[in-house]
């Protein structure tokens, strides 16, 4: 699959936002997240980088200003979904984000907050779905897929909460923890999704798609429609070497897991320095799921190449 | 509205003939014409004459090699376009509404005038049949020619798609394949018929006919008959004056 | 919850207006519907109705409108004004362009009307142009046929009087067997595909025989993936097993051909091997009834077939048929003796043979259906062998190809299936006489100042005596046809004239006048040397040829090195004549012909060729074009001339419509509302022939009177198939010193060799003088279905199918040479090479390298950037193949023809190949030619963007 940049920065920073916003409702309802301006910061720049991930992803769009037809079809449509949770989840978070802006005292922020939490994960796991409920990409069409979003948007979030109270100087040693354990978790996950995808050779022939080659013979295309691509081709038929790719896995497990891990150990065993290591450990991990993000798509065969040379999808 | 119909009144579609396709392009060219004009018009391209010409088709016709076990090639023709399948994902998974499969008849459509263009219902598609348009910033796909089919405009015996009014060899045919007697089905019963991809489960309308062999019951060898002494040549004469002169 | 969805409109308008006339995306000829909307040409559709398509269109057909709204189409008349190829010109007007043209074509025919050369391409109105040379009195016109298919039309037309080409079809309703030899689709090609359609469905077997399995051949039941050039040696072992098994017609043979007739057994004798013929010149047979010789022409059913006859003056004689049971039993042509060579295993041949047996007298096709034979016997059944075959350019452009394509026909006609139900039919006005009484004219004493040829230029020599020579017997056409090097070459030889011309072999000229041919790139024989010869400059640094005029409808390559240039106009802005007396659009049941007319106007400065050489004409005054008082004769231009010119009393351009209301056709007086009518009928006009005139047409007494009171016909009598070709042998005798005419001492081995008069293979000419250890593979090329030779290139939407060719190898020698697909490869030929990239497959025959036809260009042209993938890595095989032959003994070097027809041997190419290295870039790789005025090409195209916008 094609791997369409502005796909890729919507998925990172929304993902991103999203884990925020998730970790800040819970250690706000859990009394942990420091109120005031820290508060107010922390969900601004959750809605900022969701906000910022929404519009790119209208960029790829022919005609973004047909958008709002995008929310009726929650019915069938994850992508539907996707838009409606995400515009749901910004009535709670708003609301929060107001709140403590003008720092009223109002008695309900929990409920705002655990709906936010609730808004964030639905709408990661219905971006996760989008994916996940393609059967014509067999790298996406996993159930690993929406927990790997999950995880991730968990673990950059659980990063950008910890480099924020960092920030102000309220780095507690149960950020060291949340991070360590969110970073191990999805790092964990992301090596099962890939093994799993690496197991599966595709379960569909060029054979079964054109109906040719009969039991035991082959088909292989001869001329293609047209001689230069075209948009099923560039779209579906993107290719990444293996060499590279593999490159680009293992720099992407250094600086989504390693880097952050090693960051957030050296944190625990020395809190002093955690702003800068928190920092280093969230750019490289932005640096890192981006990475992922453009592989996820770059990996992903489509059944459609299979009219196009393809031997297995 | 993407949620699939619960039945459709019809299965309109077309039935390919592999055994007669000989590949001359007539079907994509013809629906090219029609439709750049037509319901989802234009199918725009792009750097026209320039290094990368490149555009919006609804019909393209590939070529194979098959080759048997026994390691016989074969070239096959393959025109490939929507199939309008019964269960398929390009239509649910449209977050606007704009692509839908018709109550009446079973058409797959994108509403050109709806369509966001986000271009998830070709990536759901195993087919590779939906063709985004780079410049008209929507999806464009295969209508069955739903603006001839029914249009009291043109002279009835034309109401097929533009392909198949343009096929020479007949390697087209359209019609309702939910109606066991009609003529398409027929030939899919006695050809075999097959999906693409069936196992994938969209359940394809368009059916595909293989490719077959026909061949002559002769004698094995031709045998050289019985004859007089004498060389072949005088054994060709003998028989000529035979023959004549009966 | 319900299903919801939008309300359509399902009966939207399609279009204000319909307009039918026919198609010119290639040579096919379909009637098409054109759509227009607001005055734009907005969809095209096949016309139900016509003879040809019967509704249905093709891959290039449907893409008529972008060809009508081409980038590259010219905008107005032009004068060069930089060096020949830099596209420098200048636009000047209609009037200075014709006065031009004028003043440099009234000087050559004031003085030396030999020095006009004018050879036209891919048009279809020969009957014009020729006429036109002819008046002019220029021994040097012709069209493209010499590098297309006179092979096939002189093979055809000696033997029975028809033809594959165009002049016939199988019988796609009736048969049951079905041969197809090398044929691409540009020719027929909507009934080619329609009858492959119907047969494949009926059940009928479909073998193909081509090296290639794409197109048609892809459909095929059978392949025979035969090696390029051997064809003849399959056909001679399959007629070699027909002998053999003594599985052949003999009734057929007896009652419609020349093989009882006997042939002069005297060695030495000036009429060795002519027929042996009575006092009238009738050709002698022995008639077992009369117990005495009997005359040949009356089809008597008692005729021996065999023996050796001692002739009335003593000598001996033997049959025809006699001769050819020699020939094809020779172990020569034995199943095992030609599989290597072929490339198809004897198993293989012996299973066609006797599934060709088979179907042809087990299987027979009795259609009950009285008719009258020739010689007034009447018959109450149709009896039919149902075997249908069909040819072309494979077997066309090799040097071997006449006596291949006749030994086709002689196979067709030994299994008795030549118009016969399920055979092989003809397509009124065909059949005619063999061999065709159309005599070329032009010889030296026919060129006179201002003075007209005596007749057309182009026929079918009956011997030497119709050669066209020069006072010293060298050839007085440019091309060297109708001379000892071409002597039988019935279409001219246009390949040979540019490079002729600038050697100032046999002459030079002043003029030369070229219409729709893109001799600057793929139309020529060795590209670069033709591009070198229209700019080769004397010692004095002016051109040899002095004068080019160019008249096309778009910027092709050859446009800028013409020095005035008469912009034609699309075919959707003219009128045309697709005429009985060119190449008409008849079916086997059906005579027809049909028109163009401008169904759009054009909207550049541009003329339709046609009226302008009329013009042209009477601005020379040439006879046939003025009056008496020397006015034109036909100031309406091409429309005016396709309905009031007169061939002869009563038989005009057009057939149909004819007489004062148009209710005559075939002969009838002038009909002033013709065109309209026709209009009015589709732009066409189709008679049905009566069903007892439908078969055995070379001797349907009913079919053939009704010929004669139709004008298609000039003889009453049967046409008798020709198996033994006697004007071939003829030559053959000049060759061995018999007779006045005499060719030179280095042609005489080649004369004696090649004519012979039962067809035989032999050795291509190139294959022959090479190295083929080193260059071990054949080269050709084939045509893909949605192009015609290189206009599909400037049209956006078929480009875009085919933007590049590649070189396609099979598999095995792309393991041999270490090249996987789109490897870059050189290919070799004794002439030059090219760089290319490479794709392996396996359907094409081991010993055959091949690429799609046309797709490569030249930077500059048809409105294409000079990054475009024809230009940069798409390539033409053109350059591979030389104009010319080696020099053999003597040094001398024939032209790279068929040395009877004169055929480009465009197929007899031999390579060598191994990898390359370096840059991606196809090699050789020309300079960009300079684009003119012509305005930069647009970088998109929605074409239909503003019908939608309108019915919303």
């Amino acid at each position: 699959m094609h791997p369409a940049y502005s796909v890729i920065v919507f998925t990172t920073s929304s993902g991103a936002g999203y884990g925020l916003l998730f970790w800040l409702s819970l250690a706000h309802m859990a009394g942990r997240l420091p109120g005031g301006v820290m508060a107010f910061v922390a969900i601004t720049l959750a809605l900022a980088l969701i906000t910022a991930g929404l519009v790119s992803s209208t960029l790829h769009l022919g005609h973004p200003e047909r958008a709002i037809g995008a929310f009726s079809q929650w019915r069938s449509s994850w992508l539907s979904r996707e838009g409606v949770a995400a515009v749901a989840t910004y009535i709670p978070a708003g609301l929060l984000g107001l709140i403590w802006l003008v720092g009223a005292e109002v008695g309900f922020t929990n409920i705002l907050a655990m709906l936010s939490a609730i808004g964030a994960v639905a709408t990661v796991y219905c971006t996760g779905m989008i994916y996940g409920s393609l059967r014509t990409i067999r790298q996406w069409n996993k159930g690993l897929t929406p927990v790997v979003y999950l995880a991730l948007a968990g673990a950059t979030g659980s990063l950008l909460l910890a480099l924020l109270m960092s920030f102000f100087g309220a780095a507690a040693a149960w950020l060291g923890a949340l991070t360590l354990v969110s970073l191990v978790v999805a790092g964990a996950i992301k090596l099962a999704y890939w093994r799993q995808i690496d197991a599966d050779p595709g379960q569909y022939t060029a054979e079964m798609a054109t109906g040719l080659g009969g039991q035991g013979g082959s088909v292989v295309p001869l001329d293609p429609p047209h001689t230069k691509p075209n948009f099923v081709m560039r779209e579906m038929g993107y290719q990444v070497a293996r060499k590279h790719a593999a490159r680009l896995r293992r720099l992407s497990i250094i600086t989504l897991f390693v880097v952050p891990i090693g960051a957030v150990t050296m944190v625990i065993l020395a809190p002093g320095a955690a702003s800068m290591l928190y920092l280093i450990a969230t750019l490289a991990a932005a640096w890192g799921v981006a990475t992922e993000r453009w592989l996820f798509f770059a990996d992903a065969d489509h059944v459609s190449q299979l009219f196009y040379g393809a031997t297995r999808a | 509205m993407t949620c699939l119909p619960k039945k459709t009144d019809k299965k309109l579609g077309l039935v390919i003939d592999l055994d007669i396709c000989v590949g001359c392009q007539a079907c994509a060219t013809s629906c090219k014409e029609w439709n750049t004009s037509g319901y989802s018009a234009p199918l725009s391209d792009h750097d026209p004459y320039g290094a990368d010409p490149s555009g919006a088709w609804l019909n393209r016709i590939h070529s194979f090699e098959a080759t048997s076990a026994e390691g016989l090639a074969k070239t096959v023709h393959f025109p490939r376009s929507c199939l309008h399948c019964e269960e398929p994902d390009c239509v649910t998974v449209c977050p606007t509404g704009a692509s839908y499969k018709r109550e009446e008849d079973g058409i797959v459509l994108v509403n050109p005038d709806t369509c966001i263009g986000c271009k998830l219902c070709s990536w759901a598609c195993p087919y590779g049949a939906r063709e985004y348009d780079y410049d008209d910033g929507v999806m464009k796909k295969c209508t069955l020619c739903v603006d001839r089919i029914y249009n009291e405009n043109i002279p009835e015996e034309d109401r097929v798609p533009s392909c198949v009014r343009a096929c020479p060899t007949g390697a087209r045919a359209f019609g309702d394949l939910g109606d066991p007697n009609s003529e398409v089905s027929q030939s899919v019963a006695e050809r075999d018929g097959f999906n693409l991809l069936d196992e994938f489960g969209y359940k394809p309308v368009n059916k595909y006919l293989p490719p077959r062999i026909n061949s002559v019951q002769a004698a094995p060898a031709v045998e050289e008959p019985a004859a007089p002494d004498g060389s072949r040549l005088e054994k060709l004469f003998a028989w000529a004056d035979k023959a004549l002169s009966r | 919850m319900a299903h919801k969805q939008p309300i359509l409109d399902t009966s939207p308008k399609v279009s204000d207006e319909i307009r039918q006339t026919t198609c010119y995306m290639c040579a096919c000829r379909c009637g098409i519907n054109v759509h227009l909307r607001d005055g734009k040409v907005n969809y095209i559709e096949g016309n139900r109705d016509h003879p040809i398509n019967k509704g249905v269109i093709c891959g290039k057909g449907a893409s008529g409108i972008m060809q009508h709204y081409s980038p590259a189409r010219l905008r107005a008349p032009m004068k060069r004004v930089g060096p020949r190829g830099s596209g420098q010109f200048e636009e000047i007007s209609w009037d200075e362009a014709l006065e031009l043209a004028t003043e440099w074509l009234g000087n050559v025919r004031k003085t030396d009307p030999k020095k006009l050369a004018f050879f036209t391409g891919r048009d279809q109105s020969q009957s014009l142009t020729g006429l036109w040379a002819m008046k002019y009195g220029t021994p040097n016109f012709a069209a493209h046929g010499g590098f297309c298919s006179v092979n096939m039309a002189a093979g055809g037309l000696y033997t029975f009087g028809g033809g594959f080409w165009e002049f016939g079809d199988p019988d796609w309703d009736y048969t049951k067997y079905f041969m197809l030899f090398g044929v691409a689709e540009d020719h027929a090609s909507n009934p080619i595909k329609k009858g492959i359609g119907k047969i494949k469905k009926r059940g009928a077997k479909f073998v193909s025989v081509n090296p290639v399995r794409t197109g048609y051949n892809a459909v095929a039941d059978e392949w025979v993936g035969i090696r390029p050039g051997t064809d003849a040696l399959f056909v001679g072992a399959l007629i070699h097993e027909l002998f053999r098994a003594q599985q052949i017609d003999l009734d057929y043979l007896i009652r419609y051909t020349n093989s009882p007739w006997l042939v002069i057994q005297d060695p030495g004798a000036a009429d060795h091997g002519l027929f042996a013929r009575d006092a009238d010149g009738n050709p002698l047979v022995w008639s077992n009834e009369a117990g005495d010789f009997g005359s040949g022409k009356v089809s008597d059913l008692s005729a021996s077939l065999t023996g050796t006859r001692t002739l009335p003056d003593g000598r001996t004689g033997r049959t025809v048929f006699e001769l050819m049971a020699e020939r094809y039993l020779d172990d020569e042509y034995a199943p095992e003796a030609v599989e290597e060579r072929t490339g198809v295993p004897a198993t293989q041949i012996r299973k066609i043979a006797a599934e060709l047996a088979h179907v042809a007298f087990k299987e027979e096709v009795i259609i009950e259906r009285e008719w009258t034979d020739a010689w007034g016997r009447k018959h109450d059944k149709l009896i039919g062998r149902p075997i249908s075959m069909h040819a072309m350019r494979g077997i066309s452009a090799h040097s071997n190809g006449f006596q291949t394509c006749r030994m086709i026909h002689i196979l067709q006609i030994l299994l008795g299936s030549i118009d016969c139900p399920g055979g092989f039919r003809y397509k009124p006005p065909y059949p005619k006489q063999t061999p065709p009484n159309l005599i070329p004219h032009g010889a030296a004493g026919d060129i006179k100042p201002e003075m007209p040829l005596g007749g057309p230029h182009l026929g079918f020599p009956h011997g030497p005596h119709h050669l066209l020579l020069d006072e010293d017997g060298g050839p007085n056409r440019l091309d060297k046809g109708f001379s000892w090097d071409a002597p039988m070459s019935a279409h001219g030889l246009m390949h040979m004239v540019i490079n002729n011309a600038a050697n100032k072999d046999p002459y030079g000229i002043d003029v030369l006048f070229m219409y729709m041919a893109n001799m600057a790139w793929n139309s020529s024989m060795n590209t670069p040397g033709t591009i070198d010869a229209l700019t080769k400059t004397d010692e004095n640094g002016d051109y040899v040829i002095p004068k080019i005029i160019y008249s096309d409808a778009y910027y092709s390559e050859t446009v800028p090195f013409a020095d005035l240039i008469l912009p034609d106009t699309t075919y959707l802005e003219r009128y045309d004549c697709i005429s009985l007396l060119d190449r008409p659009i008849s079916e086997p049941e059906i005579l027809a012909d049909s028109i163009r007319y401008p169904v759009v106007e054009p909207d550049r400065d541009v003329r339709g060729f046609q009226t302008v050489l009329i013009d042209l004409g009477a601005r020379l005054g040439l006879p046939g074009f003025v009056d008496d008082a020397g006015a034109p004769l036909y100031p309406g231009g091409y429309p005016d001339y396709i309905v009031n010119h007169e061939r002869k009393p009563g038989i005009g351009p057009l057939a149909g419509f004819r007489g004062k209301d148009g209710s005559e056709y075939g002969v009838g007086e002038k009909n002033p509302d013709q065109l309209k009518q026709y209009i009015e009928n589709g732009s066409f006009w189709q008679q049905k022939l009566d069903p007892e005139h439908a078969y055995f047409r070379h001797a349907n007494r009913g079919y053939l009177d009704w010929g004669i009171e139709k004008g298609i016909r000039l003889t009453p009598d049967a046409t008798i198939f020709q198996l033994y070709s006697e004007p071939v042998q003829r030559f053959r005798l000049a060759a061995e010193g018999h007779g006045d005419r005499q060719p030179p001492e280095r042609a005489r081995d080649r004369i004696q060799t090649y004519f012979d008069p039962l067809p035989f293979w032999y050795e291509p000419m190139e294959e022959s003088m090479v190295d083929t250890d080193k260059f071990s593979l054949h080269a050709i090329t084939q045509r893909p279905m949605h192009m015609y030779h290189s206009w599909g290139s400037q049209n956006a939407w078929l480009r875009q199918i085919t933007a590049q060719n590649r070189l396609y190898i099979h598999t095995s020698v792309g393991k041999q040479i270490g090249a996987k697909d789109d490897d870059w490869v050189w290919l070799s030929s004794h002439q030059g090479r090219v760089k290319c990239q490479v794709k392996l497959m396996d359907g094409v025959n081991p010993h055959t390298v091949w690429t799609w036809n046309a797709i490569g260009k030249r930077r500059g042209a048809w409105g294409l950037s000079d990054d475009a993938p024809e230009s940069n890595q798409g390539f033409l095989l053109n350059h591979l193949i030389s104009e010319l032959l080696p020099s053999g003994g003597g040094g001398y070097r024939y032209s790279n023809s068929d040395p009877i027809t004169g055929q480009a041997a465009w197929f007899d190419l031999r390579v060598s190949i191994e990898k390359a290295d370096g840059d991606e870039k196809t090699e050789p790789f020309f300079e960009p030619l300079g684009t003119g005025n012509q305005k930069p090409s647009p970088l998109k195209v929605a074409f239909g963007a503003e019908f939608r916008r309108k019915a919303r």
